[in-house]
C-alpha cells in the first residue's frame, strides 16, 4: 500500500465533488473492509478515500409508515441486524448481515459496500434482489434510482459512473403473507465466502397458494442473478414437492458458474438447486 | 502465583508433589497482557525495512535479473540476489528435524539459476520504509524462460518428466545412485517376513489407492527475521523459530561466518508445528544488514507464508492388506510416494516407519519415494509423514474389519504391538501403551454410547509416533530466598517453560512457582536442539532433572561444609530436607531448602547447577481416537458431532497442556481430513494462498474434544515422560473417513474429504 489521501465528506454534495475531483483514483470509503484490503494488497489503485460514513443519511435506518424501509448505504451490519423492526419485518436482512465477514467485520461492513464491491458471491445482494430493493445513487447530475438486480454488471463492476456513489437502499413494504430467507453454502461454519448462495421471497394467500415470488442466486454467474423461471415454477399454486423441485431445477439451469478454489461448476449448479429448495421451504415457514 | 489444582492428580502421578498438577504457566501474564515480545515487535535504531521479490512462475529458468532501477530508487540501500551470497557447497548440514545440502538450503532461501515454485524468492531489498521497499521490488526486472511445471508426484516419477534438478539421481538405501537424473530423490524399503506367503494365508485382501493434498502448518504468526551485522563482524538475529541453534548453524555457513560470530535470539513464537524450523528470511536479513551496516527487518505476509513456507507433503499411496477370517492380519504391502516440494527431503522415511507401527504384522513390505515437484519445499509438520501413511493403512484396516464383520477396535487389539514386538525397520518396542490406549477407548463413555440418527456415523483409528530425545541444556542458580531462575534454550511453543520448570521443582522438592524459567539466546545457554519431535518436555525435562541433581549434590557439599562433616554423610531428601549427622550434643542437624539457600552467600557463594543431556532414546506414543460425524447428503458437508482422543503420555507433567496438545492435534488433523488443501491451477499457481480460502477449522467447526490421558510411564526417562505433541494429529483423518463411510456408505480415498469431493463421490456420481 502506498500513502493515500483521506477526505471526510460532511454532505452528499461534498462527497460527489470530492469523488469527481479525485478522478479514477478516488473511492468512497464506508466500512472499508473491502477497499482498504484491496488498496493494501495493490489489487486496486486508490489514491483518495472519500469517507462517506459521517453523512447522516448515509448511515441511517428509517421505517416508513407504510412498512417500507430505507437503509443508508454505509450503515454497518450490526446496526441492521440489531434493529428490532428489521428483525421483525425483514428478517432476511438479518440472515445476510449476520453472515457477512465475522462479528468484528460486521461492526464496520455495510450493505452498500457489499453491493458496490459487486462480488458475484456477495452475501448481501441476493437478499436485496428478492426484496425488490431500489438503489439510490448520487452523482454530478443529481440523484437516480436503479433496481438492485440491474446494479452489478460484472465481477467487481457496476453501473456507477464518475463521481457517483450509493447513498441508500429503499425497500418496499412486504405484503401480508410474505416470507423471505437467505442461505449460503460454505465448507466451514463461519468466516468464509459462499460457494453458492440463494434467496427467496414469496407471498402466500390464505389458502396457501403462492401468489408472488422472487428467487435470486449468487456465486454461479458473473453477477448475482434474479431467476424468474424459479419464481414462475412455484407461483399460482400451493407449494408441493413438484413445484419446489421445478424451481430448484430452474435455478440450476440458470446457473453458469466457473470452477475455482471455492467450488466446481457441477457442485455450484447442484447447490443452486439445493439452496433454492431450502430457501423456498424456509421462506414459506416465515410466511405462515 | 496461584496454583490451580481444581483437577485431581491422576493415579500414576500421585507419588509426585508438582508433576501432575496444573500450575499457571510462568509466561502467562506476559502473553495475556500483550507484553510478550514477538519477532515483528523488534525495533532498532536505524532499522531498515526489507521486502522479497518472488517468482510468478512455478518452474522457470532465470535468464537475467536487472536490479539497477530498484537500486536507483531513493530510499533503497541494498538489493541482493543469490549471486551476492558466498558460493555454497554441497556439504550436508543439520536442519533441525533432518539434514540438507547447504547449496539447496541457499537456493530455497533465494533462487540461483531456476525458480522451482510460485513464490520462490528471487531478490530482496532493504529500504528506509516498507512502502519504498514494496515499490523497489516492482522495479526489479527478471527475464524468465518458463518451463513446464511438474505438479503431481506420479507424473514427476515418470521417465521423461521435466526435471527440476539435472544433478539429482535416485539414491537407494545401499548408497547407490541411479544412472539417469530423476525427480525421485530417494527410495527406501523396509521388509519383514514373507509377503507372498502372508497374502496366501489371508482370507480377505483389500487394496486401496489414496491421494492426499499438501497441507500447511497454519501457524498464526507469519515468519519474520531481523538481523544486525555489526562493525566487528558479529551478527545478531532476532526471529520466530523453533530452534535458535539451527538458525545459527544455518545462517553462519551461508554467510561463511563462524558460529561464534552469530547470536540468535528466539522471540516468543505464534505457532510453529515444525514449519518454524527452516530458515527463510534470516539469511536475507543478515546479508542485507551486512551490505548496509544497519539492522534490517523482514516479515512475510500471509500469502508469502502459504506460497513459500511449510507445508507437509502431498502424496500418492497404495496399501494392500490381508487378514484371516478371525481378524489376524497376515500381510501388508505399502507404497508411499511423497512430494518433497522443490528440493529433496520429504518426511517419507518417517511415514514409512510409522505406517504399520501399531500392529504386529508378520509379513510386511513398505516402499517409500521422496520426489521433487514444483511446489514449496516441504517442512516438518507435527509427526511429519505419519498423518499421511497412517491414513492409508488405518483406512484399509477399517475396511478389512468392515469386510470381515469385526469390531474395528477389537481387531486392533487383536493385532496390537506390545513390548518386544519389532517393526519392519528393525526397531523393537520397550514398554508401550498401545493396548492401554485401545482399552481406554473401549471403556470410554463415547465408545459405550449408541449413535442414532440418519446420515450419522462413527469411526475409530489408531496412531503411532516415535518422539525423539537429543540434546538439551539448562542451568539454574539458587538465590538466597530459595527461588531458582532456570535458563533454557528451548523455544516455548506449548507450555514447556512450565513443564520443564515443574520437573526441576519436583526434583528439588520446591514449588513450581519458585522456579523462574527463561528462554535465552544462543550465547547464553548450552546447545539445545529444536522444539520439535515432541522432545522438549522429555529432553528439556531430563536436563532440568540433571540440573536439579547437580544442585542437590552441591547443596549436600555446602551443608557438609557448614556442619564440618563429610559430604557423604549428608543427604538431600525428596522432601527437600537436607539432613546431616547428629551434632556433638547428639541433636539432629537439618536444613530446609530455603534455610540452606539463605546461608549460601555467607558460606561460600551461590550454587549454580547445570546439565547438558543428549539422549538417543525416546518414549513412543500411541493414540486412539473416536469420532461421530453427520453428513449432509445434499451438500456433502461433514459436521463433527463428538470427538474423543485417548493418548499415552507416559507421565502427564502438566495435564492441562497435555490435553491442549491432544485437542490441538485433533483440530489440525480434522482440518487435513475435511477442508485443508493446496489448490493449484495447471500452471502451478497456488489459488488459495490466504486463510480465507485455505480452510482451517474454526472454533465453530469442532465440538469439545474430549481428552483421555493414559499413563504408561516411559522407563527411559526419570519421570516417565514420552512426549505428547505430535501423535494426536495422526488418527483424525482415518477416523473421520471411517465415520463418513459409516454414515453414508462411501469410502473416500482422497484428502481432504471436502464437500465438493463428497458430492463428487455421491450424488454427482464420480467423474
Amino acid at each position: 500500500m502506498q500513502a493515500v489521501k483521506y477526505a471526510r465528506a460532511e454532505s452528499v454534495e461534498e462527497a460527489v465533488s470530492l469523488l469527481q475531483d479525485g478522478g479514477e483514483g478516488a473511492r468512497p470509503l464506508a466500512g472499508g473492509t473491502d477497499v482498504i484490503v484491496q488498496a493494501r494488497e495493490r489489487t486496486r489503485d486508490i489514491d483518495l478515500f472519500v469517507d462517506i460514513k459521517h453523512i447522516p443519511e448515509v448511515v441511517s435506518i428509517s421505517h416508513g409508515g407504510d412498512g417500507s424501509l430505507t437503509i443508508g448505504a454505509a450503515t454497518p451490519c450490526y446496526e441492521i441486524y440489531g434493529d428490532d423492526a428489521i428483525a421483525r419485518n425483514f428478517p432476511i436482512l438479518v440472515d445476510s448481515t449476520s453472515l457477512i465477514g465475522g462479528t468484528a467485520i460486521q461492526g464496520r461492513a455495510s450493505l452498500g459496500g457489499n453491493l458496490c464491491n459487486s462480488s458475484p458471491a456477495a452475501d448481501g445482494i441476493p437478499s436485496l434482489i428478492v426484496l425488490e430493493a431500489q438503489v439510490e445513487i448520487a452523482g454530478p447530475n443529481g440523484r437516480r434510482s436503479v433496481a438492485v438486480e440491474d446494479f452489478c454488471t460484472a465481477p467487481g463492476r457496476n453501473v456507477l459512473g464518475d463521481g457517483e456513489f450509493v447513498v441508500k437502499l429503499h425497500f418496499p413494504a412486504p405484503a401480508t403473507g410474505s416470507g423471505a430467507r437467505f442461505l449460503r453454502f460454505i465448507p466451514r461454519n463461519e468466516m468464509d465466502i459462499a460457494v453458492t448462495n440463494a434467496a427467496t421471497q414469496l407471498r402466500l394467500d390464505s389458502d396457501g397458494t403462492v401468489n408472488w415470488a422472487r428467487v435470486a442466486i449468487g456465486a454461479v454467474a458473473p453477477t448475482p442473478l434474479l431467476v424468474a423461471d424459479a419464481a414462475a415454477a412455484i407461483v399460482g399454486q400451493p407449494l408441493s414437492e413438484d413445484t419446489i423441485a421445478a424451481a430448484a431445477a430452474a435455478s440450476s439451469a440458470a446457473a453458469s458458474p466457473i470452477t475455482d478454489m471455492r467450488g466446481s461448476i457441477r457442485q455450484r449448479v447442484h447447490l443452486a438447486g439445493v439452496l433454492t429448495e431450502r430457501t423456498i421451504r424456509q421462506a414459506a415457514e416465515r410466511a405462515a | 502465583m496461584v496454583t490451580a489444582q481444581s483437577q485431581p492428580q491422576s493415579k500414576e502421578t500421585e507419588q509426585y508433589d508438582v508433576i501432575g498438577t496444573r500450575p499457571i504457566r510462568h509466561d502467562g501474564v506476559d502473553k495475556v497482557t500483550g507484553a510478550a515480545q514477538y519477532g515483528a515487535d523488534i525495533t532498532l535504531p536505524g532499522m531498515l525495512a526489507g521486502r522479497v521479490l518472488r517468482s510468478p512462475h512455478a518452474h522457470a529458468r532465470i535468464v537475467s535479473i536487472d536490479t539497477s532501477k530498484a537500486e536507483a530508487l531513493e530510499g533503497v540501500l541494498a538489493v541482493i540476489t543469490n549471486a551476492d551470497f558466498p558460493r555454497a557447497s554441497d556439504e550436508v548440514i543439520d536442519t533441525g528435524e533432518g539434514t540438507a545440502q547447504l547449496n539447496w538450503v541457499l537456493d530455497n532461501v533465494i533462487a540461483s539459476d531456476k525458480v522451482l515454485y510460485k513464490g520462490h524468492a528471487i531478490a530482496a531489498v532493504a529500504a528506509t520504509d516498507h512502502h519504498i521497499a514494496e515499490d523497489a521490488i516492482e522495479l526489479i526486472e527478471v527475464e524468465y524462460e518458463v518451463l513446464t511445471p511438474v505438479l503431481d508426484v506420479r507424473d514427476a516419477m515418470v521417465d521423461g518428466s521435466p526435471l527440476l534438478h539435472d544433478s539429482l539421481h535416485t539414491g537407494e538405501m545401499d548408497g547407490s545412485k541411479s544412472d539417469n537424473a530423476s525427480n525421485t530423490a530417494s527410495h527406501l524399503q523396509f521388509t519383514k517376513g514373507d509377503l507372498d506367503a502372508g497374502f496366501a494365508d489371508a482370507d480377505v485382501v483389500i487394496e486401496r489407492e489414496f491421494e492426499t493434498s499438501m497441507a500447511h502448518q497454519g501457524y498464526i504468526e507469519p515468519h519474520n527475521g531481523t538481523a544486525y551485522y555489526r562493525a566487528d563482524g558479529t551478527l545478531d538475529i532476532w526471529t520466530s523459530t523453533q530452534g535458535a541453534f539451527v538458525v545459527r548453524d544455518s545462517v553462519a555457513p551461508l554467510l561463511q561466518l563462524s558460529p561464534s560470530q552469530v547470536k540468535v535470539t528466539p522471540m516468543e513464537i505464534g505457532g510453529g508445528f515444525g514449519g518454524k524450523i527452516p530458515v527463510y528470511l534470516e539469511p536475507l536479513a543478515a546479508l542485507l544488514s551486512q551490505k548496509t551496516g544497519r539492522p534490517v527487518k523482514l516479515t512475510m505476509n500471509r500469502e508469502e507464508v502459504l506460497l513459500a513456507t511449510g507445508p507437509t507433503s502431498g502424496t500418492y499411496m497404495r496399501v494392500r492388506m490381508g487378514a484371516k477370517r478371525d481378524g489376524t492380519i497376515t500381510a501388508a504391502d505399502v507404497h508411499l510416494a511423497f512430494e518433497a516440494g522443490a528440493y529433496p527431503g520429504s518426511p517419507v522415511g518417517a511415514g514409512a516407519m510409522c505406517a504399520l507401527a501399531p500392529y504386529d504384522i508378520p509379513n510386511q513390505r513398505i516402499d517409500g519415494y521422496d520426489v521433487v515437484v514444483n511446489k514449496p519445499k516441504t517442512a516438518a509438520y507435527r509427526a511429519p509423514g505419519a498423518p499421511q501413511s497412517e491414513f492409508a493403512t488405518e483406512s484399509v484396516l477399517n475396511e478389512l474389519a468392515e469386510e470381515l464383520g469385526l469390531d474395528p477396535l477389537e481387531m486392533r487389539l487383536q493385532n496390537a504391538c506390545e513390548e518386544g514386538a519389532q517393526r519392519a525397520d528393525g526397531f523393537t518396542y520397550g514398554v508401550i501403551g498401545n493396548v492401554e490406549c485401545l482399552q481406554a477407548a473401549q471403556d470410554s463413555p463415547h465408545w459405550q454410547s449408541e449413535l442414532q440418527g440418519p446420515n450419522r456415523g462413527r469411526g475409530i483409528a489408531q496412531g503411532f509416533w516415535f518422539n525423539i530425545g537429543f540434546e538439551s541444556s539448562a542451568y539454574a542458580q539458587v538465590n538466597g530466598d530459595g527461588t531458582v531462575p532456570l535458563v533454557l534454550g528451548s523455544t516455548d511453543i506449548g507450555g514447556t517453560r512450565a513443564s520443564i520448570a515443574m520437573q526441576l521443582a519436583e526434583t528439588l522438592g520446591i514449588s513450581a512457582e519458585d522456579v523462574h524459567p527463561h528462554v535465552v539466546d544462543t550465547n547464553s545457554v548450552g546447545y539445545t536442539q529444536v522444539t520439535g519431535g515432541s522432545r522438549t518436555t522429555f529432553a528439556g525435562g531430563w536436563a532440568a532433572y540433571e540440573t536439579a541433581m547437580d544442585i542437590r549434590r552441591q547443596m549436600e557439599e555446602r551443608a557438609a561444609q557448614i556442619w564440618e562433616c563429610d559430604a557423604s554423610d549428608v543427604t538431600y531428601g525428596d522432601d527437600a530436607i537436607i539432613r546431616g549427622p547428629a551434632d556433638e550434643d547428639g541433636n539432629d542437624q537439618q536444613f530446609t531448602f530455603k534455610e540452606l539457600a539463605a546461608q549460601l552467600v555467607t558460606s561460600g557463594g551461590h550454587i549454580v547447577g547445570r546439565a547438558d543431556v543428549n539422549k538417543t532414546s525416546s518414549g513412543p506414543a500411541f493414540a486412539t481416537h473416536i469420532v461421530d460425524v453427520e453428513v449432509d447428503p445434499d451438500t456433502g458437508k461433514v459436521d463433527v458431532l463428538r470427538y474423543t482422543a485417548v493418548q499415552d503420555a507416559g507421565t502427564a507433567i502438566h495435564p492441562a497442556y497435555v490435553e491442549g496438545q491432544m485437542q490441538g492435534g485433533v483440530a489440525q488433523g480434522v482440518g487435513m481430513a475435511l477442508n485443508e488443501e493446496y489448490y493449484y491451477d495447471d500452471s502451478g499457481d497456488l489459488k488459495n494462498a490466504s486463510l480465507l480460502d485455505y480452510r482451517m477449522p474454526t472454533a465453530l467447526d469442532l465440538p469439545m474434544i474430549e481428552p483421555i490421558i493414559v499413563e504408561v510411564p516411559n522407563p527411559g526417562h526419570p519421570y516417565g515422560v514420552r512426549g505428547v505433541g505430535e501423535v494426536p494429529i495422526i488418527p483424525p483423518a482415518p477416523a473421520v473417513r471411517a465415520a463418513i463411510a459409516n454414515a453414508i456408505g462411501v469410502h473416500m480415498n482422497e484428502l481432504p474429504m471436502s464437500p465438493r469431493a463428497i458430492l463428487d463421490a455421491t450424488v454427482l456420481g464420480g467423474d
